[in-house]
């Protein structure tokens, strides 16, 4: 006879995260009023809205606690080594072109070590979704400085303070040829869903930053307090300005984060350049490179009655 | 409140005591103040919330996606009554 169900056993079946995540995993490992969980949770509302097929969804991940996403979530994932997220998924991308691959990843991950893969993808306006969960800080290995933390933050690697200049996300993402870029904070959970579901929905290199708590090393080190404490700065001091210049949406130590859609712009991606580009110099025998399986297939047919309609 | 023929919404939280961090999201940024947290620790030493006012609840299900452990879902009380 079965044992009867666990109260746990039936909130992890019962759950609606059960459809994308794997609850067998649960609890995962990330801190008290760390943000990341929020992150996750605006993305699968995205995912739910959208009218995507769930198994042409890939997420991949770099190293970090961010990291961690990509394992958790119950898709074809991918946890690649430190800083490699983008590679692998334009891998992917260009393998299976009618694949939605989304990077979920650290600002450490994604712009120190992987920077120069983002800087890349951006400039072909790839044909990815990278959403990068910035908590201005290297969490998982003990809160050194990353490119993104603001200058004067107390981290380990600067237990006097940071001397450095920071990026700006959202500025870096558009100079390099990003044609989507929003930024929003983890409080601001149903605007960092519909940003997804643009971002899902649009042709090219599309980013999403997100200003999330970390609560263990980051707020710790400066004494920011816990994880309502980040909410409570990001409520006060942040401000919606869509459309805005990313030469001016930088953000100071606790400075005023101005946030939104800031880019929104149509371009050929990489596949539709190389595609236009050999259509042109090589003629008709160039076969398109990219097309999706539901093309491939529909254009095969079509050959085939073609075919017997001549016979 | 009625606004004609359309009708409140009601819900029903769910919660999972047992992964609860105590971090406090639900309870703050649950527009109506449904949740507060309990006096009771989990097992792992922190307090999860309970449902303080079970009928303020409009279904907006904010606590589900800022909850960071995914250990809160709503449902809609009417469907779980007709179906059940
Ligand atoms: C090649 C390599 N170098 C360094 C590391 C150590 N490492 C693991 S996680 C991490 C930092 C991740 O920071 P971030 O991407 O910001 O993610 P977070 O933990 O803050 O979410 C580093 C440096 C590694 N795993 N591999
Ligand atoms: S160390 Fe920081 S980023 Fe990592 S889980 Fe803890 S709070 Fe989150
Ligand atoms: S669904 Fe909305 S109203 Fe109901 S408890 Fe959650 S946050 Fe409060
Ligand atoms: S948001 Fe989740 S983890 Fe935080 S107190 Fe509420 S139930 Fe617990
Ligand atoms: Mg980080």
């Amino acid at each position: 006879m079965n044992a009867p169900m666990t109260d746990e056993e039936r909130f992890r079946k019962e759950n609606p995260m059960s459809e994308f995540l794997r609850m067998e995993r649960m609890p995962h490992i990330w801190c008290p009023g760390c943000g990341i969980g929020t992150v996750v949770n605006s993305f699968a509302e995205a995912l739910k809205k959208s009218d995507l097929d769930m198994d042409k969804v890939a997420v991949v991940s770099g190293i970090g606690c961010t990291g961690r996403v990509a394992g958790y979530m119950k898709f074809d994932s991918l946890h690649t080594t430190h800083g490699r997220a983008i590679p692998v998924a334009t891998g992917l991308k260009l393998a299976n072109p009618d694949m939605k691959v989304v990077v979920v990843s650290g600002d450490g991950d994604l712009t120190g070590i992987g920077g120069n893969h983002f800087i890349h993808a951006a400039r072909r306006n790839m044909d990815i979704t990278v959403i990068c969960v910035n908590n201005f800080t290297y969490g998982m290995t003990g809160g050194q400085v990353t490119p993104t933390t603001p200058t004067k933050a107390n981290a380990s690697t600067t237990p006097y303070g940071n001397y450095e200049y920071p990026f700006s996300l959202p500025f870096l993402a558009d100079a390099c040829g990003a044609t989507y870029v929003a930024r929003w904070t983890s409080l601001h959970a149903r605007n960092i869903t519909n940003s997804i579901s643009e971002a899902l929905k649009h042709k090219g290199f599309s980013f999403i930053e997100v200003i999330t708590p970390c609560t263990t090393l980051y707020a710790r080190r400066n004494r920011l307090g816990d994880g309502l404490d980040a909410l409570q700065y990001y409520h006060d001091d942040s401000e919606i300005v869509h459309g805005a210049d990313t030469r001016e949406v930088d953000i100071e130590f606790q400075s005023k984060i101005k946030m939104g859609t800031f880019v929104h712009r149509e371009k050929p991606t990489y596949l539709e350049a190389v595609n236009t580009h050999y259509a042109n110099v090589i003629g008709d025998e160039y076969q398109l490179y990219g097309k999706t399986t539901p093309e491939r297939e529909a254009e095969k047919k079509a050959q085939e009655q073609a075919n017997q309609g001549s016979k | 409140m009625r606004f004609g023929k359309l009708k409140q919404k009601t819900g029903i939280v769910h919660i999972n005591k047992l992964w609860c961090k105590g971090c406090g999201f639900c309870v703050k940024y649950c527009p109506t103040g449904v949740l507060e947290l309990s006096k009771e620790y989990n097992h792992k030493g922190y307090h999860p919330p309970y449902v303080k006012h079970a009928d303020q609840c409009r279904l907006c299900k904010f606590c589900e996606v800022i909850c960071p452990e995914f250990t809160i879902y709503v449902t809609d009380e009417e469907e779980e009554n007709h179906s059940a």
